[in-house]
């Protein structure tokens, strides 16, 4: 029984108890998923050539979902090829305007199966199904929509020059944001006259090669998109083949850092989106309680597996304690659990691999002296889950300050003057992104120059649109991906 | 020149209290409406609802043959069923003597409007008399509406005088302190009047958003901005505030709504008519069509439920 008179609460703490408990609420639709999937190459599903198939789970439950096609060389070798004759033969010679009608198509198709897609990314992925509903697929759809504007404007993009498609575009993208990262790599190569051999991430292939399915019933021409599923063997064939003039990488610093060096001496173009170890920065002049809700979408919004997340909070001393005060009640209304129920706020973790990740981290953070504070939720008996967690007495050299985790752990650190904020801040390899939280209009301003990041959210987080380039600075990695400076990225100057 | 010294001294309560980012608050009231509600758990809310209604009527063509049916309403939603009866009624000053000859006596409460209601522009003189007056008459709630004027020119103090004065007058009787969100506009202005008016009210005294005769009245937003007042004034000071959103919550749903903002702001401790009210009419009638819907199994005509209510 929850308690209810506030005498048996001396330390006027609120009750967030059992009085009214949600009844499951799953989503039940059908996701239309074949047992086994094949690679999409010139327009048509086909097995791989070597006949290997691996399996993909549901990370909630542990189940095996679907055989997925293991690519290998051969495999990769025809899908470039197609690529290359769709972009001599159709794609490279069609004028904007025809693309962008199969772009708008696309977008529209995405919408018209989005529910069907939304189910099969929480499926395959892990992710709560309110956010694969309401942000992962209309994302993506609009980054089609959004895109396929752009085909048949491109002379504008580079005024007073003559510009080109790359032709076949190598693109390799990770787990997290599996359709949307999909959406963000191809609609932009295809607005630009591009043709892509795209691999999805090993755990999450399900939504990219339902895309396929996509690519037909828009009647997108052969070849013009293909999709190989494998892991990191078959993503470096993809990066790697001669007929990929330009390759697009979204994931790890690490790998990021052996494709740079499996490339030097190409001269391939290349884009690389890689890690983050953002830093969320709270003055204390700031709205606290929207503050406290962007740092809980900062972090804890995909389970942490954002590239972006805000997993270094910066507080000012002087509301420090209020604001972890707020920030530990937040919490404690967050659900976590079945990530198909359309109440779960945190998923489960995409891997057995990842959650082992992220629990040795917060292992060292406590060995390291931090103090963790989590939820203290129940999570589910099977299945890879992690409670929201908060570390406090957080030191800059601590692992759990500099390493990304991501996952659902956010780092509590604190600065007494902007001066301080700026060099904490960009003190890290990383700089895709910064949060700043004021009241002050001109802090804000000066703070986004002083802050080493490819995007700083002023008094928000975690807000994406089309329109706006995103990437980072040092070893978050180059080129931007989305509004005019991420179509510029996938043409070239002749 | 209270006027003069208005912008020092709410710029003072600010750096206090602390201001609210008007786009983060309506992101963070958005998640609310996405929470999905089945089986138990919405008959729970649907009841629990029903029970939080302050049943009102205000208007000039009041009678007290209106009112009557009014009451019977509130101490009997449906005819069938085991629906419970409304928390209170509300009505003007001067039907609280025919509200009282009908739930005198039972758990349903009288709540009168008074202090000039809806614009507070009378003299306080006259304005306490009016509430010594439904006092007397048998209310045992008065809903009564800040000097707007007083807060938007600066004069906080007379603000705060006058409520004290109001809750003087009102002896035994529980104060419901009508803020009238529309006028103040801001989220600001919302989260400081809170304050202010919490200062100078009991424990278990309300806070209430709009007297539901302006354009715009509760809405999730500033609901939100004042859970987060009390959330915060409780905090502080353990003197536990009750919240009372009015005008335009007229769906079962907007209503769940606004119930789940409660349960994931305040927690437990709200989730009951001491502390929680909705100022409403329509809503009634669509919380009992809901769960007969879900006793039922089928959603039932609109002339299965009795109207005993107009407008709001």
């Amino acid at each position: 029984m929850p308690k209810t008179s506030s005498k048996t609460n001396p330390a006027r703490e609120l009750v967030f108890g059992d009085l009214w408990e949600f009844d499951p609420a799953p989503e039940t639709a059908d996701p239309k998923l074949k047992p086994r999937y094949d690679l999409f190459i010139n327009g048509s599903f086909v097995p791989p050539r070597a006949g290997k198939y691996f399996a993909t789970i549901n990370p909630a439950h542990e189940t095996k979902i679907a055989d997925i096609a293991l690519a290998d060389a051969s495999d990769v070798d025809a899908a470039c090829i197609a690529a290359q004759k769709a972009f001599t033969s159709v794609w490279g010679k069609m004028p904007g305007k025809e693309r962008g009608k199969y772009l708008y198509r696309i977008a529209r198709l995405l919408q018209d199966h989005a529910r069907e897609f939304a189910i099969a990314e929480t499926l395959d992925g892990g992710k709560p199904i309110k956010e694969s509903r309401d942000f992962d697929v209309p994302m993506a759809a609009a980054h089609f929509f959004y895109h396929a504007g752009w085909a048949d404007k491109l002379e504008f993009l580079a005024p007073g020059k003559r510009i080109a498609p790359h032709g076949v575009v190598g693109q390799v993208i990770p787990w997290n944001f599996p359709l949307l990262m999909l959406a963000w790599k191809i609609a932009p190569a295809l607005a630009a006259g591009n043709c892509v051999v795209l691999k999805p991430a090993e755990t999450t292939s399900i939504t990219a090669l339902k895309f396929g399915e996509i690519c037909q019933e828009a009647g997108l021409p052969n070849g013009v998109v293909n999709i190989v599923s494998g892991a990191g063997e078959t993503g470096a064939a993809v990066i790697q083949h001669p007929l990929t003039t330009k390759v697009a990488f979204t994931g790890s610093t690490e790998v990021g850092k052996s494709i740079m060096r499996s490339l030097a001496g190409t001269d391939k173009k290349m884009t690389l989106e890689l890690g983050g170890k953002a830093a969320n920065i709270v003055f204390d002049d700031a709205p606290l309680d929207q503050a406290v809700e962007g740092i809980v979408n900062g972090i804890f919004f995909n389970q942490g597996h954002v590239c972006c997340a805000g997993s270094r909070l910066l507080v000012q001393e002087s509301i420090a304690d209020a604001v972890l005060a707020k920030l530990k009640r937040r919490i404690t209304v967050l659900r976590v659990g079945d990530p198909m129920d359309k109440n779960t706020d945190l998923g489960a973790i995409n891997s057995r691999e990842q959650l082992a990740k992220i629990t040795d981290l917060v292992q060292s953070g406590v060995a390291e002296g931090a103090e963790m504070h989590d939820n203290g939720c129940k999570l589910p008996a099977k299945g890879f889950f992690f409670r929201p967690t908060i570390f406090t007495k957080v030191s800059m050299s601590h692992r759990i300050a500099r390493e990304e985790i991501f996952g659902p752990v956010l780092s509590i650190l604190t600065f007494r003057t902007p001066e301080e904020a700026v060099e904490k801040a960009n003190n890290t390899p990383y700089g895709l992104s910064a949060g700043v939280w004021t009241d002050k209009g001109s802090r804000i301003l000066k703070m986004s120059t002083l802050l080493k990041a490819g995007v700083v959210w002023a008094n928000t987080y975690n807000k994406f649109d089309p329109t706006s380039p995103f990437g980072g600075y040092k070893e978050s990695g180059f080129g931007r991906e989305g509004g005019k400076q991420g179509m510029l990225d996938y043409l070239r100057v002749v | 020149m209270p006027a003069a010294k208005a912008p020092t001294s709410l710029r003072r309560l600010f750096d206090e209290i602390g201001t609210v980012d008007q786009v983060g608050i309506e992101e963070r009231v958005a998640k609310f409406t996405t929470r999905s509600l089945k089986k138990n758990s919405k008959v729970f809310g649907l009841r629990l609802a029903v029970s939080m209604v302050d049943l009102t009527t205000l208007e000039g063509k009041d009678t007290p043959g209106k009112v009557a049916s009014l009451c019977q309403k509130a101490l009997r939603p449906h005819d069938v069923g085991d629906i419970p009866p409304t928390a209170a009624v509300c009505v003007y000053p001067a039907m609280v003597k025919h509200a009282r000859k009908h739930v005198g006596g039972t758990q349903v409460k009288i709540a009168s409007v008074a202090t000039a209601f809806p614009s507070g522009q009378a003299p306080l003189k006259t304005r306490l008399a009016e509430v010594h007056a439904a006092v007397k008459d048998g209310a045992d709630e008065i809903d009564m509406v800040i000097n707007r004027g007083a807060f938007l020119s600066g004069e906080f103090g007379r603000m705060q005088d006058e409520i004290a004065a109001v809750v003087e007058a009102c002896g035994q009787a529980t104060l419901k302190v009508i803020l009238e969100v529309s006028e103040l506009e801001t989220y600001d202005n919302i989260r400081a009047a809170s304050f202010l008016a919490m200062r100078v009210i009991r424990p278990g005294d309300f806070i209430k958003t709009s007297t539901g005769k302006t354009s715009s009245n509760a809405t999730l937003g500033n609901n939100q901005v004042m859970l987060e007042a009390i959330r915060d004034h409780f905090l502080a000071t353990g003197i536990p505030i009750a919240m009372k959103p009015a005008g335009g919550i007229r769906t079962a749903k907007q209503a769940l709504h606004f119930l789940i903002a409660v349960k994931e702001t305040l927690g437990d401790e709200w989730l009951n008519n001491r502390r929680y009210r909705f100022g409403a009419s329509a809503l009634l009638n669509d919380l009992v069509r809901q769960l007969e819907k879900e006793r039922t199994g089928a959603y039932q005509a609109p002339w299965n439920f009795s109207e005993a209510t107009e407008g709001y």
